[in-house]
Formats: structure tokens, C-alpha cells, sequence
């Protein structure tokens, strides 16, 4: 394994380099103006061949592992949808802003800093953690605390093959994950939304279950900048919140760290946040959601319909107690 | 063309266009594009337009005031059933759309969660405003009663900000909820100060 520890002049300072990513950007995003202003002239591509095309670095995953247990068989939702309505304040706090905005996100370089209760403390490029462990295709249903949901072909591989690289001692009990900050590649940290850096937590044991994925990618590609880029957490038994995007330090702790909508709101969030119907929102009812693309509500289920895999991590628990 | 023509010709069918702009542009939109989730897109846009031509209802009298311009009057009816229209495209989107047409799964709603109730309440007081809106109406209850009734508005536009303010989980300044607050809170305080102005100049 490759431990590359930071360098005491951070690269992107010095090196032109950064300027020459820039001015990548600067002509992909002038083409593709060029497009959408064709597009919305002539009608020639359809909406998902010009979301397509506004993201020219996608890379396709070569070898994605597909048809696994957990996958739901359910009706994917459009990548269109799932790239154009995102809560990701850190570039705004409209739906569609993480779409409009998030252009500025760099996900290369990437490092994340792991530190804490673990034998591995250091340094982690993205490119060494992509290799870690094959890269399989997960649908997963997503239900946001806000009583929406989608369906999700993420890709990735499970959270605990990344974690388990880290060697966590017997005094990790709980895992914490940090977004980055930088006001310059997310404009929302411009303001105080919320408290940044984002930050979000699970018990070992959740972080460690074969559900949980480190998600790099959806519909066979590398992560949109949107939805998290270059790499995030994926927890489909719990409310959306919980999944935090574009992680740049994890670290293993002994007590419950404070994520941040519990932070914000704590009578409204807690740390556990299971989809629960039957534990209400204060503000609005759990107990349905709409699927995006349909136009009733449907009956939202324990556990997010995971409960025949995760409902035994909580046997004892009062669930009203640790919403 | 002489005032009343001006009005005829101009004034009112301006009124009734930029009233209808905002639900012209969301059929528009979402004919172009359905997005996401259509059925927030309308909740939200109808909701927002509610609030708004509320609070221009209730510029009207202090606008008369500050300009002389008695003549305001005569759009603040159309803009108020405008407010009605939109708040009653908004109450049906959320009846039929989350809880199809159920009245009882609705007032569940209504009384377990405060931003329902607010926004239901605001709803509610508005529909007698819109019945009695007529001529016919004015004369019925005569205008002493007629403008008592019609200060419903101001418990309206208090409870549809407190509607908006406590649906939104963002509350750090400044966000929309609170600029509304405080246009309605202005808009308000206007009335207090022009009623106490006047019982004191009527006890010199």
C-alpha cells in the first residue's frame, strides 16, 4: 500500500498546473455554452446527452461488478434527475444549485486524512483508493429526511473494505467523516448555511456493514461533482443527510461525534437518523414519501425497506428516543 | 383617453397580466421542463406567489397615503383575488397531491404541525375576504363591518410568513421567511401608527 504524506507546500499553491486546470475548465465550459445554446436552438441532443456532455471528464468504470444482493429492483431514476436535484449546500441551497455550481469542485487532485483510534493514520490519494477494492454497481433507494426519494445505481465498494485498510483499534467505536472546505471550489461556504466543514458520523459496526458503500461513482461513472465527487458515504437505511459528500478526512473516535443537522437542529436531527415511519419529523410526517416521478405519495418503510438486513443493529434500542 | 378609459384599457388588464405571468411562467416551465419534482415546483411557486400579492394587498392603503394617489384603490380587490386564486391552487396541490382528496389524513396534518396549521389558517381566513369581495357584499354588511371583517388579511399574512418561515430549515439571515417578515411587519406597524396618529389629532 501507498502512504503518500502531504507535502509542506501544498501542490496546487506552487504549481502552475492549477492555472492550466482552469483554463481546461474555462474551454470545456465555454463548449459547453456553445452546446446548450445549439441544443436549446436546434433541439438536436436530448437533455441527458447534454447533461453528459457537461461532465467531459467522466470516466466509465472499465470492470463494474453488477447484480448484487442488495440491489433493488425497483425503477432507476433518470441520471438527469438524480444529477439536477441534490441538497449539497456547499454550493447553495437551492436543488438545482449543486448542478449550476458545483463546476468549480476540483476532485483531482483529492487526498483524505485519516487520523484517530487506528494503526494506519496518514494520507490517502484517491487514485490508490480507487484501486482497493473491486468497484460493484449498488441501487439503493435514497429517502431524504424531507420525504422524497429516488433510486440510485451507485458505484463503489463497501465501507468497510476502505476502513478496514486504516486497521482500526478496539477503542474506535464510532467513524467520522469531514467535507471539505474551501470556499473557492464550493461557493455556498461563503456562507454560514451551516457550520463547515459538514461533518457526519456512524457506529463502527454501522460503517462496517455490508450495506454501507463508499460511493465513487453512479450510473457506471465516476461521481458528478454534484452528488459528491470524488467520494462519499452511502447509508441507504438512513436519511439522506447522513450520506455526507466529497470526504477529505475520516477519523476513528471513542464517542458519538456531532454530526451536523444535529448540531443545527438537534430536536429535528439526531446522530442515528434511520428512516422511520412511525418517528415523526416535529415538522412533517415520516410516514410517506414522494418518489421522484410519480405524483401520490407512497408509505415509506422501517429502515428505508433494509430492515430485514440493519434492524438487528439496534434490537434494545427506543428508536423515538435515538431518532 | 380620459382616467376611467386609462384604467380600462391599461391599468386593469396590466393588473390581471402580471397576475397571471407567474402561473403562465410555471405551465411554461414545466412544459419545457417537468424537472425533478414537478409537484414541489408547483407548491413552492404557488405558495411563494400567494405570500407575495398579499403583501402588495397590503401596500396598497399605506402606498395611497404616502401618495396621494387615491386611485390605488381600485386594484387592490383584483390583486387580493389573485392572492385567493394562488392560495387556492397552493391548498389544492398539497389536498389532492399528498393527501388525495383524504380530509381526515389533512386535518391530522392541521393540527399535529404548526407550519400546517399557520398555512391552513391563512388559507381559511382569505376565503370569507374572497365571498364578500363583491359590491353586492360591500353594501350587505356596510362599510363599517365590511373593512372590520376584511382586517382578516393582516392575521392571513401573519400566519402565511410564520407558514413559510417554519417550513424552511435554514433560518440564518437572510433568508426569504425573514425579509417577508419583516415587509408584513412594516406594512403592519404602518396601520398602528396612522390609527394612533389620527386619535390624537381627532382629541386636539
Amino acid at each position: 500500500m501507498l502512504i503518500k504524506k502531504a507535502a509542506d507546500i501544498r501542490e496546487s499553491e506552487v504549481t502552475p498546473k492549477e492555472l492550466l486546470v482552469r483554463r481546461r475548465e474555462f474551454i470545456a465550459a465555454a463548449g459547453v455554452t456553445a452546446a446548450a445554446v445549439a441544443t436549446n436552438g436546434f433541439g438536436a441532443f436530448s437533455e441527458d446527452e447534454n447533461l453528459l456532455a457537461q461532465n467531459p471528464k467522466a470516466q466509465k468504470f472499465p470492470e463494474l461488478k453488477k447484480g448484487g444482493p442488495f440491489n433493488t429492483d425497483e425503477k432507476l431514476n433518470s441520471y438527469k434527475d438524480i444529477t439536477t436535484y441534490n441538497n449539497f449546500y456547499e454550493f447553495g441551497l437551492d436543488k438545482a444549485d449543486p448542478a449550476r455550481y458545483a463546476h468549480s469542485l476540483r476532485p483531482r487532485p483529492w487526498s483524505v486524512v485519516v487520523e484517530g483510534q487506528c494503526g494506519k493514520p496518514g494520507t490517502y490519494n484517491i487514485e490508490d483508493i480507487l484501486k482497493w477494492a473491486p468497484i460493484e454497481e449498488r441501487i439503493y433507494r435514497l429517502r431524504c429526511v424531507e420525504a422524497w426519494s429516488m433510486v440510485v445505481p451507485w458505484a463503489g465498494y463497501p465501507m468497510s473494505e476502505f476502513l478496514k485498510r486504516f486497521e482500526p483499534t478496539s477503542r474506535a467505536k464510532f467513524v467520522e467523516f469531514k467535507t471539505l472546505v474551501d470556499p473557492r471550489q464550493m461557493p455556498g461556504q461563503t456562507e454560514p448555511a451551516l457550520r463547515w466543514p459538514y461533518t457526519e458520523g456512524l457506529r463502527m459496526d454501522e460503517a462496517m456493514h455490508p450495506l454501507t458503500l463508499l460511493g465513487l461513482g453512479l450510473y457506471g461513472e465516476v461521481m458528478p461533482n454534484q452528488n459528491g465527487a470524488p467520494l462519499r458515504l452511502v447509508v441507504p437505511w438512513k436519511y439522506g443527510f447522513k450520506s455526507i459528500k466529497s470526504i477529505v478526512r475520516v477519523r476513528f473516535v471513542e464517542d458519538e461525534p456531532l454530526n451536523t443537522w444535529k448540531q443545527q437542529q438537534a430536536q429535528e436531527y439526531g446522530f442515528y437518523a434511520n428512516v422511520n415511519p412511525q418517528v415523526d419529523h416535529p415538522r412533517w410526517s415520516q410516514g410517506s414519501e414522494r418518489r421522484l416521478g410519480e405524483f401520490f405519495r407512497r408509505k415509506t418503510l422501517m429502515f428505508n425497506g433494509y430492515a430485514d438486513q440493519v434492524a438487528s443493529l439496534y434490537a434494545g434500542m427506543d428508536l423515538r428516543k435515538f431518532y | 383617453m380620459t382616467s376611467t378609459q386609462w384604467r380600462r384599457r391599461v391599468f386593469k388588464p396590466a393588473v390581471w397580466i402580471a397576475c397571471l405571468t407567474p402561473l403562465g411562467y410555471l405551465i411554461y416551465s414545466l412544459y419545457l421542463d417537468l424537472g425533478a419534482n414537478p409537484v414541489e415546483t408547483i407548491t413552492n411557486t404557488t405558495g411563494i406567489w400567494t405570500l407575495r400579492l398579499v403583501v402588495f394587498t397590503l401596500a396598497i392603503t399605506p402606498l395611497r397615503w404616502l401618495t396621494g394617489v387615491n386611485q390605488l384603490i381600485q386594484y387592490r380587490r383584483p390583486i387580493g383575488l389573485f392572492a385567493f386564486f394562488y392560495g387556492l391552487l397552493h391548498f389544492f396541490t398539497y389536498f389532492f397531491l399528498d393527501h388525495q382528496f383524504d380530509f381526515a389524513g389533512m386535518w391530522e396534518d392541521v393540527r399535529l404541525r404548526p407550519y400546517i396549521t399557520a398555512g391552513f389558517t391563512a388559507f381559511v381566513l382569505m376565503i370569507p375576504l374572497a365571498l364578500t369581495s363583491t359590491a353586492g357584499w360591500i353594501r350587505r354588511l356596510g362599510g363599517k363591518n365590511w373593512n372590520r371583517l376584511h382586517m382578516l388579511i393582516y392575521i392571513t399574512a401573519c400566519a402565511a410568513v410564520l407558514h413559510y418561515y417554519w417550513k424552511v430549515s435554514i433560518k440564518m439571515p437572510p433568508t426569504n421567511p425573514t425579509i417577508y417578515g419583516a415587509i408584513v411587519a412594516v406594512l403592519l406597524a404602518f396601520r398602528v401608527w396612522r390609527y394612533f396618529a389620527r386619535r390624537a389629532a381627532s382629541e386636539v
